[in-house]
Formats: C-alpha cells, sequence, structure tokens
C-alpha cells in the first residue's frame, strides 16, 4: 500500500531539524518521514489473537508527530519505538464490517499477551513498561509504545493498519469529532491530575499553559470533571482564546499576561518575575523552556506542574522547584482514572463523553490527503498562526 | 499685553490645526465654514519677584494672623507640598514650591520651631522618586531632611498612622495622615495650573486615606461634577467643601500658601506649539517638520524620555495665604484669568489632541486609560457652564492609543485593562463588581507602600474622572490609535481624522459644527 512511513536515518534527521528553523514545509520535504509503496504489514498475532484491520478514515497530526518529523524529538524513544513505521496514532476508522472505531493507541498488556496490572486495565495502566520495548513471545509485535510507533501494526498515516481489540473503541459519532477522542483523552488525562493536589481546596486555581488542541482538550476535561476549580488560561491566538472561553475556562487571556491572570486570581505578591502563590496546579500544554519556566513560575508552593506537552531537551534553572517544592509531574496518555466521586471509569470513555459533549469537531481546522503531506504538516506546524487547531489526514477515498 | 483667548471661524484660507498625537503631533485640515477653533489666551505676565511675592503674602495673609505670629517654640510644624503631577510639565527649578518651603523654614527657625515634618501629598498617587523631590524641593531642603526621616511621602494605607477628624452632615468620614491632624499648624504649599486643584482638595484628597477618597472619588460624584474646573456645579468639589467644613472645625489650624502660572509651558525649540498657526514663521514650519521628523524617526521610548526631559519655564502670576476658603477664591481669579474664553453655545463635534503627559504619567507612560482619563476627564471638562459638545455629540480624539503600561508606575492598570474592561467599561458597573477586589488587593498596596506605584484602585478613579464626558458623548472617536486597543476603550478606531469626521456623521449629521479645542495651552471654555 502507499502509505507515510518514517525510517531511521540520521541524515534526513539531522537535515529536517535545520531546515525546520526555516520551514515546517521544508523539513516535511527532507525529513525522516516519506510517502512511499510499503509491503502490507503482516498481521502481529495468530488469527485468535484479537487483531483487527481497521481501514483509517481520518488521522490527525498531533505535536509529537510533527518533533518526529522536523528531526527534534527526544532520542529517549529510540529503543521504545520499531523502525520503519507509519505515525498516525489519532484515528478514526472503520473495521471489515463497518462498525466505526476509535484507537487508543497504547500497545498495552493485551495486545502484547502479558498480564494487566489489574483486571480491566486500560491498555495505558501499570507501572513497569517493559512490554512496550521487548518483542511479543511470536516475534510479530516488535516494540513500540503505540500505534504509530510500532513497525508491526502499520499506522493511521495509511489506508489501513492492525489493532488490538484492547485498542478499539466503537463509537457512534461524526468522523470529523472521533478523530480527536484521542487527544482529547490525553487533556483529560492531564486534566485530572490535578485531583490529588486540589483534594479538600475551596476554591482551587487551576492554570493552563498553551491552548492548542490539547491545551483546549484539557480546559475541556476541566471544565467538565472538575468543576469547581477557577481556570485559568494563556492563550496566545484569538480563536484559541474564544474556544478556551466556550469550552468552559473562566479566564483566558493572551499567554504573555497569564501570570498576572494567575496572580489576580490568588491576590498575591510577584517577586523577581515569580508570584509568592499561585495557581494549584498548572497544566503546561506546549513542553518548551519557555513554558516549563513560566509555569513554575506562577505555581505556588508546594503545588503542582503537569507537563502534558512533550518537553523533550530542556534547559532549566530549578532552584525555584526546589525552593517551593514544587511537584513535576508528567502526563501521557491515558489509562484508568479516579474522579472525585470515586468512580474509576477509562480515559477513553471520559474523552468520547467530552467530545460529544463539546462538539469537538469545531477543532477540526483541516483535512488533506496523504500525498499533500508536506502541506498538511506545514499547516499543523503553523496551525495557530494560521487560525487553525487540528489538521488531519482523511482517508475515506484512499486507496491501498 | 498678552492677547485674551478667542474663537476663530474656520474657512478655506485657514491653515491646518495642531493636535497632540501622543509624544508628536500632526497637522489636521478641518472643514470649513462650520469649524470653530478655540484658542488659549496668551501667557499672563509673571511676577518679577517671586520670593518677596511669597514673603508679604505670608506675612499678609487672608482671614489668618502672619505666619511668624503662628510660629511657636515647641510646636508641632507640618508642611505638606503638592507632589509630582504637578506642575505639568515640571517647572525649571527652582520650583515654587522650594521657594515657599524655604520661606516657611526661614520663619520656622527665625521662631524657634524644631519639630518640622514635610509630608509629600501624593493621595493615591505614586511615590515621588527622590530625583523628583529634590526636583521639587531643591537640594538643601532634601538634604537637610530627607535623611532624618523628617521628609516623607503620605501613605492612604498606613492605618496606624491616619487619623480620623470626624464626619459631614452626609457621612463622609474625614480621614487624613495622623500627624498632619495632630499637628499645630499646617501649612500647605501649593500650585494651582487649573481651577480644579487646590482649596480644601489639597488636604482632603493629598493626605487622605483610600476611605476618606472613596467618598468623592466615584462614579456617581463624578458624573455629577459639571464641571471639574467650576467647583460651584462640582458633586466633587461640594464633597470636598464639606470636608473642609469639617477640617475648620475639629482638624488642625491650616495655613494655605496657593500659587498660580502663567501658561508659558514649553521652551525652545517646542515654542512654536504656542503659536497660532497662521502666525507661524517660515522659521517655526520648518521647526516643526524638523520636529515632528525627528520625532517620527526614533523609538518611542526615546521620543518619550525627550518629551518628559521638558522643563516649562512657567512663571508665577499670583500667590495668597492664609485662610483655605478666602485663599482659594483669589487663586481662582488668577486662574481663570488666564484659562477663560467666552464661546457662544455648544458644538457638534469637539475634537482635541491628547498629549503625552497627564497627571498620572510624569516620567512615565500615557497608557490607554489615561488617554481616556485626558481626553473625557480634563480636556472635556474644561468648561464653565456647558459642555462645549453638546449631549449625545461626537468627541474627536488623536493619541496612537499604543497598548503599553509602565509596569512600576501602573501594575494595577494593565490589570484593570486585561481584566476589568473587557467586563464592562461602565464605571457604576465596574465600581460595585471590581473595585473593592482592586483597592484591597495586598500586591498593589505594597508596590503603592514601597515602590513607586500608583494606589490599586486608581485606574478605576482615572476612569471615572471621565464618566461624565463618557455619559454626555454619542460616540468617543480616536484618530489614529491602535484599534483593537481604542475598542477594548469602548471608543470608535479612525485613521484619518477625515475617516472620523465620516464616522462622526453617522450620529450628529453631515453639517454638524465642529469645535476644536486648542491644545496647547490650558484654557477653560466658559460656554454661554
Amino acid at each position: 500500500m502507499r502509505a507515510l512511513q518514517v525510517r531511521r536515518t540520521p541524515v534526513k534527521l539531522g537535515m529536517a531539524r535545520i531546515t525546520s528553523a526555516l520551514s515546517p514545509a521544508a523539513a516535511a520535504k527532507v525529513g525522516p518521514l516519506e510517502l512511499r509503496r510499503i509491503d502490507d504489514p503482516v498481521r502481529p498475532g495468530g488469527p485468535d489473537a484479537g487483531w483487527q484491520q481497521v481501514h483509517t478514515r481520518l488521522s490527525g497530526i498531533c505535536g509529537s508527530d510533527l518533533a518526529l518529523v522536523d528531526g527534534h524529538a527526544s532520542t529517549y524513544f529510540e529503543d521504545w519505538v520499531s523502525f520503519p513505521f507509519v505515525p498516525g496514532h489519532e484515528v478514526v476508522g472503520e473495521l471489515d464490517d463497518g462498525t466505526t472505531v476509535v484507537l487508543e493507541p497504547v500497545l498495552g498488556h493485551a495486545a502484547r499477551g502479558v498480564a494487566p496490572p489489574f483486571d480491566g486495565a486500560a491498555p495505558g495502566d501499570g507501572d513497569d513498561y517493559a512490554h512496550l520495548a521487548t518483542p511479543s513471545a511470536d516475534g510479530l509485535l516488535e516494540p513500540g509504545i503505540q500505534t504509530g510507533f510500532c513497525c508491526s501494526t502499520g499506522g493511521g498515516w495509511a489506508p489501513w493498519f492492525w489493532a488490538h481489540d484492547s485498542q478499539l473503541h466503537r463509537v457512534d459519532m461524526p468522523d470529523e469529532r472521533a478523530v480527536l477522542v484521542e487527544p482529547f483523552a490525553a487533556g483529560i488525562h492531564a486534566a485530572l491530575l490535578a485531583l490529588p493536589t486540589i483534594d479538600g481546596v475551596d476554591d482551587p486555581i487551576i492554570a493552563v499553559l498553551g491552548a492548542g488542541t490539547m491545551g483546549l482538550a484539557t480546559v475541556a476535561g476541566l471544565a467538565r470533571y472538575v468543576p469547581h476549580a477557577q481556570i485559568v488560561v494563556g492563550a496566545r491566538y484569538p480563536h484559541q482564546q474564544a474556544l478556551a472561553r466556550a469550552f468552559g475556562a473562566t479566564v483566558v487571556v493572551a499567554d504573555r499576561e497569564l501570570l498576572r491572570a494567575v496572580r489576580r486570581a490568588a491576590g498575591c505578591h510577584v517577586v523577581g518575575g515569580q508570584l509568592t502563590s499561585g495557581a494549584h496546579v498548572t497544566i503546561d500544554a506546549v513542553g518548551s523552556n519557555a513554558s516549563i519556566g513560566d509555569a513554575l513560575a506562577i505555581t505556588r508552593p508546594r503545588g503542582r506542574v503537569v507537563l502534558l506537552g512533550m518537553p523533550a531537551d530542556v534547559s532549566l534553572d530549578l532552584t525555584g522547584l526546589w525552593h517551593r517544592e514544587t511537584e513535576l509531574k508528567g502526563a501521557y496518555t491515558y489509562g484508568t482514572e479516579t474522579l472525585a466521586d470515586g468512580t474509576r471509569p477509562t480515559t477513553f470513555q471520559l474523552a468520547i463523553d467530552t467530545t460529544n459533549h463539546v462538539e469537538a469537531e469545531r477543532l477540526l481546522s483541516a483535512t488533506y490527503r496523504l500525498d499533500d503531506h508536506v502541506d498538511a504538516l506545514a499547516h499543523a506546524a503553523t496551525a495557530g498562526r494560521r487560525g487553525a487547531v487540528k489538521i488531519a489526514f482523511d482517508l475515506r477515498n484512499a486507496t491501498s | 499685553m498678552p492677547r485674551p483667548g478667542f474663537v476663530l471661524d474656520v474657512d478655506r484660507s485657514t491653515p491646518p490645526m495642531l493636535f497632540w498625537r501622543g509624544e508628536n503631533f500632526s497637522l489636521e485640515k478641518l472643514p470649513a465654514d462650520r469649524t470653530r477653533v478655540i484658542y488659549p489666551p496668551e501667557p499672563l505676565p509673571g511676577i518679577d519677584d517671586v520670593d518677596g511675592a511669597i514673603r508679604n503674602a505670608l506675612l499678609n495673609p487672608l482671614d489668618m494672623d502672619p505666619l511668624p505670629a503662628l510660629l511657636t517654640p515647641g510646636m508641632k510644624l507640618t508642611i505638606c507640598f503638592d507632589d509630582a503631577s504637578l506642575s505639568l510639565p515640571k517647572m525649571r527649578r527652582p520650583d515654587t514650591r522650594q521657594r515657599i518651603i524655604e520661606a516657611v523654614l526661614e520663619l520656622a527657625a527665625e521662631a524657634g520651631v524644631d519639630d518640622v515634618h514635610l509630608i509629600a501629598a501624593l493621595g493615591l498617587h505614586r511615590r515621588m522618586h527622590d530625583y523628583e523631590l529634590r526636583h521639587v524641593l531643591g537640594d538643601r531642603i532634601f538634604d537637610a531632611f530627607h535623611p532624618r526621616g523628617l521628609l516623607y511621602q503620605h501613605d492612604a494605607e498606613d492605618y496606624d498612622n491616619l487619623s480620623v477628624i470626624g464626619e459631614t452632615d452626609e457621612g463622609e468620614v474625614v480621614e487624613i495622615s495622623k500627624r498632619v491632624a495632630e499637628s499645630d499648624l499646617v501649612v500647605y504649599a501649593n500650585i494651582n495650573q487649573v481651577a480644579m486643584d487646590g482649596g480644601w482638595k489639597s488636604i482632603t484628597t493629598g493626605v487622605a486615606s483610600y476611605r476618606c477618597l472613596s467618598y468623592h472619588h466615584n462614579p456617581a460624584t463624578l458624573q455629577n461634577t459639571r464641571s471639574l474646573m467650576d467647583r460651584h456645579h462640582s458633586a466633587l468639589h461640594h464633597s470636598l467643601w464639606r470636608m473642609g467644613e469639617v477640617l475648620r472645625e475639629h482638624g488642625p489650624k491650616i495655613f494655605t500658601v496657593e500659587t498660580t502660572l502663567n501658561t508659558d509651558t514649553f521652551p525652545s525649540p517646542f515654542d512654536f506649539l504656542a503659536k497660532r498657526e497662521w502666525e507661524w514663521t517660515a522659521k517655526d514650519r520648518a521647526t516643526f517638520l524638523a520636529t515632528q521628523k525627528s520625532l517620527d524617526r526614533v523609538p518611542v521610548k526615546m521620543r518619550r524620555k525627550i518629551m518628559h526631559s521638558i522643563e516649562s519655564p512657567y512663571r508665577m502670576t499670583g500667590v495668597h495665604a492664609g485662610f483655605t476658603p478666602t485663599v482659594h477664591e483669589k487663586t481662582l481669579e488668577n486662574v481663570y484669568a488666564q484659562h477663560l474664553v467666552d464661546v457662544e453655545g455648544q458644538t457638534d463635534i469637539l475634537t482635541m489632541g491628547i498629549p503625552y503627559i497627564c497627571p498620572y504619567n510624569p516620567e512615565g507612560i500615557m497608557n490607554p486609560i489615561l488617554v481616556m482619563c485626558m481626553g473625557l476627564g480634563y480636556l472635556f471638562n474644561m468648561y464653565r457652564g456647558k459642555p462645549l459638545v453638546r449631549e449625545g455629540g461626537v468627541i474627536i480624539m488623536t493619541h496612537p492609543t499604543y497598548r503599553d503600561f509602565h509596569s512600576v508606575h501602573h501594575p494595577s492598570y494593565i490589570d484593570f485593562f486585561e481584566e476589568v474592561l473587557p467586563d464592562t467599561t461602565d464605571p457604576a458597573v465596574m465600581s460595585e463588581k471590581w473595585e473593592a477586589k482592586y483597592a484591597e488587593d495586598e500586591w498593589y498596596r505594597h508596590l503603592y507602600r514601597t515602590g513607586n506605584a500608583y494606589h490599586g484602585v486608581h485606574p478605576f478613579y482615572a476612569w471615572y474622572w471621565g464618566a461624565h464626558g463618557q455619559q454626555h458623548a454619542g460616540r468617543v472617536i480616536i484618530v489614529g490609535g491602535d484599534a483593537p486597543t481604542v475598542r477594548r476603550l469602548g471608543f470608535t478606531p479612525a485613521s484619518t481624522m477625515n475617516d472620523a469626521l465620516e464616522i462622526a456623521a453617522d450620529v450628529v449629521g453631515r453639517s454638524a459644527s465642529i469645535t476644536h479645542l486648542h491644545v496647547p495651552s490650558v484654557l477653560v471654555a466658559d460656554v454661554k
């Protein structure tokens, strides 16, 4: 089939890294991603192992995909993925019987034939990731944290790929909404990581830094599942600000104004560019040096900073973190959540509910054919300033 | 003899008019046959022997004993003085306040008074920088008093050092500096540039608490202040005078010294600003063009620095001392003699150029809230009788209205712009919903008390200052302003004066009358 594929080619990664500073389109052209004819992937398990062929309908472009394409992804993942792979983990597709499914991309215990950490565990649960980096016992499933980073399964940027039953959620919603379920799940997971810190706090303040897809999904999750919190959002672009308001943010300001807005909410002082108190929890949906520094500056002592945006290689002065005993918490994907009322739904259940509630398709700004992937990636890399949020590939008329 | 102010009817031969545009200027051709321009009177002659006149006023006061008779050994003497909000621009040294205070200190020394405090009457303004205090008071006074803690700045939030004098019949609590309240004699050294200032206002705002100020600095009072320059028709001044009565009955003995300045504001090379445009010489036109082009070419920070470095060659036109209300009536006579211009009838459209400075940004930035305050607060209120513009008419201002704030001087202004204005531009609503939060914010309080920040509530007061103008005007247009910022203020942006007049036509029609308030310098239109 014809698919977009990433190969481990250090020269191309280097070139992409250099050219991305000039233009996202140039990086897409010279980088490790290529549209080519590839061998159809082999079913990664036996016929009774629960693997399904999923025909891609829409597949989104995520920040982590862009980091990979423009050569900025961390080398951390080199041992957790298997090359060459077809990216695409934000997927709505169709099974052979016509059922619409959304992909929960983590290749978890069930997909790999390993005992789950507890009964009913979601693919992302557990406290040992060995299975992600180890080929399956039958050797048909190579390492890979997710579909879209594993050479055995294929991925969403192709007409079809393999997915395990444990990864599939049957949905009845428009494709344009369904393609946003995965990023919403990630955002909701980050939102719910605020709960332990604000337990027992009457009027908690949660700051969200960044209002791209992930930031907006977080805002929607906070508004729905942490409704008593004041949600203060810093969003760079006017359309992001409008969406953050529509999704339930209490206060929305330009990104450069976030410190002041949090200060106003907390009623504290500013000393040396840091708030003396601040947000109970700050969710950084950007993941840059500057954003993490800003998040630390606006979070109150003994508060929590949740890193939702993939941070990669950052350089930070952590004196403030040490002094303020700030908790730095990563937020990767999803799993089984514990809500304030004690119930334990999976993040994907919550994401399906939330995307329906907010009509998440309004975040889908443009779709492209695989043939136009250079334009698509350039658009995704500059989504904010082009008034867009989510860019996706549309394979509904694609042929193998 | 200086020529009085007058009203010019614009015809086809009238040259373009000078407008301030913040730190720069423009020349605007105004429509013939329906426009008039109100020119201020030329500067009155100043007093030649300033020190002699001050000494004479202290020795021959109005309705009080001469100052030496009030000074006794062992007494507690407090000298209050106007802060950096006056004069605008700052006057050349020696400042009038220095001259007054030196004269008072000389008499106090002769009388053996050694318990003397000097207090900058800030109200809720920012604390002055040391270099500003030196400019106002001179090095001799500063070096003698400041190091010993005897020269300091009023703190409206220091409740341990505030004292309640009493209440007016209307329940307004008069709360002022404890040192002032407990003094045997208070001397107030004032500069009067406009009729709004002076009188009982000096003490009841300058050394008052926030609580005391809130009785008259509020939307209801300011909307009923018709105008700020006419104390007999000003709800603000009625409140201040009620408080003054309480001070007279129950407060310390106050010996007021008020001075008036002429309008000789801009030294060379900016002296063309004071000339009438059709009297500009070739040299004036060349200077204007060179100045305008030069200012255009430098960054805005540099423009500000250039403009704020101007020191005015003002001359003192009068000095009176003694009992506050009596002194103030004399002061008003002098101020009006300099400022009043007779004007027949109101206008449909009022145009005005907004300069780089107002009372709340000495050495700072004319932020968007201050543009509103200057236009709808100060310049709109430059009238006696009736406003220059009719009710429902249009006010057109020229200013860049950049979204720029001085983070040290105006921290709460930034939040006000970001938080309050997107919610409401209605003074009454913001007063009810937001004012207390800003007034009680600990950070703003800290910055006001220990730094050089205006009080947290000050942007509200600046906004209320324009409340009457805002209520009165059918539309406010800013020419040349940053459009989103102008809209945030609740006004309409326009690129050019012609565009603004086109927009105004939707409100007041195509043949609407236009009046241009010629600034500089200062004038008060006596509208019949």
